[in-house]
């Protein structure tokens, strides 16, 4: 009574389903929050570069790219100042922190995932401390390469570092590759210190401070094609993995018993984000808490589906560090204020009442 | 024969070997019990069955395919695995969770189609926890979350169902109405191989039991010829008596406390 043929077929009844189910009209469930962020991200961006000392309309800023984007016919250029000011500074600027943003906020959505650990985030494999030995060799020993590529580098060599000692001690499991990436974080911070210690003096000081707490300052459109590349690739091929990270919900035994090969999956992930995380390292230093507390908090409103989040993470995430940054120059101005340091601040007490209101469910 | 094969399958970790040749079938069609005591290797058979882990020596079939070198994908569509202790501390909604059971059924990277609303609808239905579809997993009952579970392998649509434990956390009604289930999947043609601590289901609901004790089959075949007291005295270290229920005529295991 046994037929036995099941691999060509589609596979659509439940086993024994006499007659057929009704399948419940389930819609576009939160669907519609994806071009509600689209719009709040392109908001974001037109109002942020029109704030700051200077006044700048959001027709100048419009007239301003247009005009470099080859348009320029369609409507009356603005002055030279005004000109250079939106294009040379704010733009590139707030591209950045949109880039940077999407990516922190992507990334610690797949590193929450493949850990499961809410607490993981982009840094938790010792990516930024690594990045940061980097940063301050150049910033305080003098080492003579740019300062992004010594980012990466230092980013990359944590990298490889955590999962060859994940590797060693027995396989890249979650729970051992989180806490491989804490002993090389450790010990880069530990090395890091030592060189600041050392080293520092004065201005050095506080240059290596702003680069350790994070900030887009004085981005160019270099740092916009480094960053929003490494979004655009990186980032697109993250986000097209939410049925694969769906399937890790219930761990990895599930994950394999759904046929992913759990083991290449996680380790080419793993990968992805890192080299993905160290591009953004590298042109903004390392910005906290976007990559811990987005994911939560949009979680928080669309639930755990992969598919939904991973692009409304990176949209909000853009959002989010878009508006830290205007924050950061403005809230002090003329002086300016790492951005590390308004994320940290929003984030610390929004991930209390986050935790909070997930107790209080 | 149609159905499960385990040829001398063998596992361990460092130099213990926790699954120790084990060779028995499970029929097509029919209800296994895998019994034994804690820590006899249940749990570690089925997921060798499952091919989570590789065997360091034996082969499984089902029917013509070798489940051990088949394709993960092909494998994932044949067989569903409901584990012993399967949680996720994620907000997610149940309806959610038993669309992960259409998976393999779907490309990578593909979101889930109409046709596997439906699957996962009437899987809920079937696994009798319809009204807990718009629920947060995180806010059910033991019972409720393992109807889930069954819900979800369900929605996978298996030739061969895996159950480690499946009455865990269920009272007298919940255990017998998922048993019942079972039976009905097997009747219905799939292959059910179910770890089971309670003999005296097994005894009621299983046609054919294999023993378990330190990675090794102690016996194997149908209910009547395994569950009996040599047996159970050899295997658990305990005394019983094997009584007839009178309506079913299916065995009872009375256990001596002396
Ligand atoms: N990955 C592993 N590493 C080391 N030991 C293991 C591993 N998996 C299982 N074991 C050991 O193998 C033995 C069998 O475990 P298994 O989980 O298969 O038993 P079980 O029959 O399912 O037990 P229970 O009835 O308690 O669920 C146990 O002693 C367990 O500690
Ligand atoms: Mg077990």
């Amino acid at each position: 009574m046994t037929t036995t043929t099941p691999r060509t077929r589609t596979t659509t009844r439940v086993p024994g389903e006499a007659r057929p189910a009704v399948a419940p009209r389930r819609g576009p469930r939160g669907v519609v929050w994806i071009p509600l962020a689209a719009v709040l991200l392109l908001v974001t961006v037109v109002v942020a570069v029109t704030i700051g000392p200077a006044d700048v309309s959001v027709g100048d800023a419009a007239a301003s790219v247009a005009g470099h984007l080859g348009m320029g016919g369609l409507v009356e250029a603005p002055s030279r100042l005004v000109d250079a000011m939106v294009w040379e500074l704010r733009m590139p600027r707030v591209l950045t922190a949109a880039c940077v943003g999407a990516g922190l906020a992507l990334c610690g959505v797949v590193m929450q995932s493949l850990t499961r650990n809410p607490l993981a985030d982009p840094y938790l494999l010792g990516l930024s401390s690594g990045a940061s030995l980097g940063a301050v060799l150049v910033l305080l020993v003098g080492v003579s390469v740019l300062l992004p590529v010594a980012a990466f580098v230092g980013s990359t060599a944590a990298l490889v570092a955590t999962l060859l000692l994940a590797g060693a001690s027995g396989g890249v499991t979650p729970a051992r590759t989180v806490l491989a990436g804490l002993a090389v974080g450790q010990a880069a911070a530990a090395a890091t210190s030592f060189v600041i210690f050392t080293s520092a003096q004065g201005d050095s000081y506080r240059e290596v401070l702003t680069w350790l707490m994070g900030s887009v300052a004085g981005s160019t459109w270099t740092e916009v094609a480094i960053a929003g590349g490494a979004v655009l690739v990186l980032g697109g091929l993250l986000v097209s993995t939410g049925s694969v990270l769906d399937a890790f919900t219930y761990g990895d035994t599930a994950a394999a018993a759904l046929g992913v090969h759990v083991a290449r999956t996680r380790w080419t992930m793993l990968i992805g984000v890192a080299v993905l995380t160290g591009a953004l390292v590298a042109v903004s230093g390392a910005i906290g808490f976007v990559g811990l507390i987005l994911p939560h908090a949009v979680r928080f409103l669309t639930g755990a589906r992969h598919r939904l989040l991973l692009p409304l993470s990176a949209l909000f995430g853009a959002s989010f560090l878009v508006w830290s940054d205007t924050a950061a120059r403005t809230v002090v101005a003329p002086s300016e204020l790492p951005v590390g340091i308004v994320t940290a601040a929003i984030g610390a007490p929004v991930f209390t009442l986050l935790l909070w209101r997930r107790r209080a469910a | 024969m149609s159905g499960l094969r385990i040829d001398h399958v063998s596992w361990g970790v460092g130099r213990r070997l926790i699954v120790d040749g084990v060779d028995c079938t499970a029929p097509a069609g029919a209800v296994t019990g895998l019994c034994g005591p804690n820590g006899s290797g249940k749990s570690s058979l089925l997921r060798l069955v499952a091919a989570i882990r590789t065997p360091a020596a034996g082969v499984v079939r089902f029917g013509e395919d070798d489940l051990t070198t088949m394709r993960r994908r092909d494998r994932a569509r044949a067989l569903a695995l409901v584990e012993q202790d399967a949680h996720t501390d994620l907000p997610l909604l149940v309806g959610d969770a038993v669309l992960l059971g259409r998976t393999p059924h779907r490309a990578p990277l593909a979101g889930p189609t109409d046709a596997d609303h439906a699957v996962a609808a009437a899987a809920l239905a079937r696994a009798g926890a319809a009204g807990l579809a718009d629920r947060d997993v995180s806010t059910l009952s033991g019972g409720e979350r393992q109807r889930v579970h069954m819900a979800r392998a369900l929605a996978q649509s298996p030739d061969l169902l895996l159950l480690d434990e499946p009455t865990n956390h269920l009272d007298v009604a919940a255990r017998l109405e998922t048993m019942r289930l079972v039976r009905s999947l097997a009747a219905g043609g799939i292959t059910v191989l179910a770890a089971l601590h309670d003999l005296d289901l097994a005894a009621s609901a299983c046609d054919h039991v294999v023993m378990l004790a330190e990675g090794r089959v102690v016996t194997a075949g149908p209910v009547d010829e395994v569950l009996v007291p040599d047996v159970v005295e050899k295997v658990y270290g305990v005394r019983c008596a094997v009584l007839r229920h009178p309506r079913t005529g299916r065995p009872v295991l009375a256990f001596d406390l002396e």
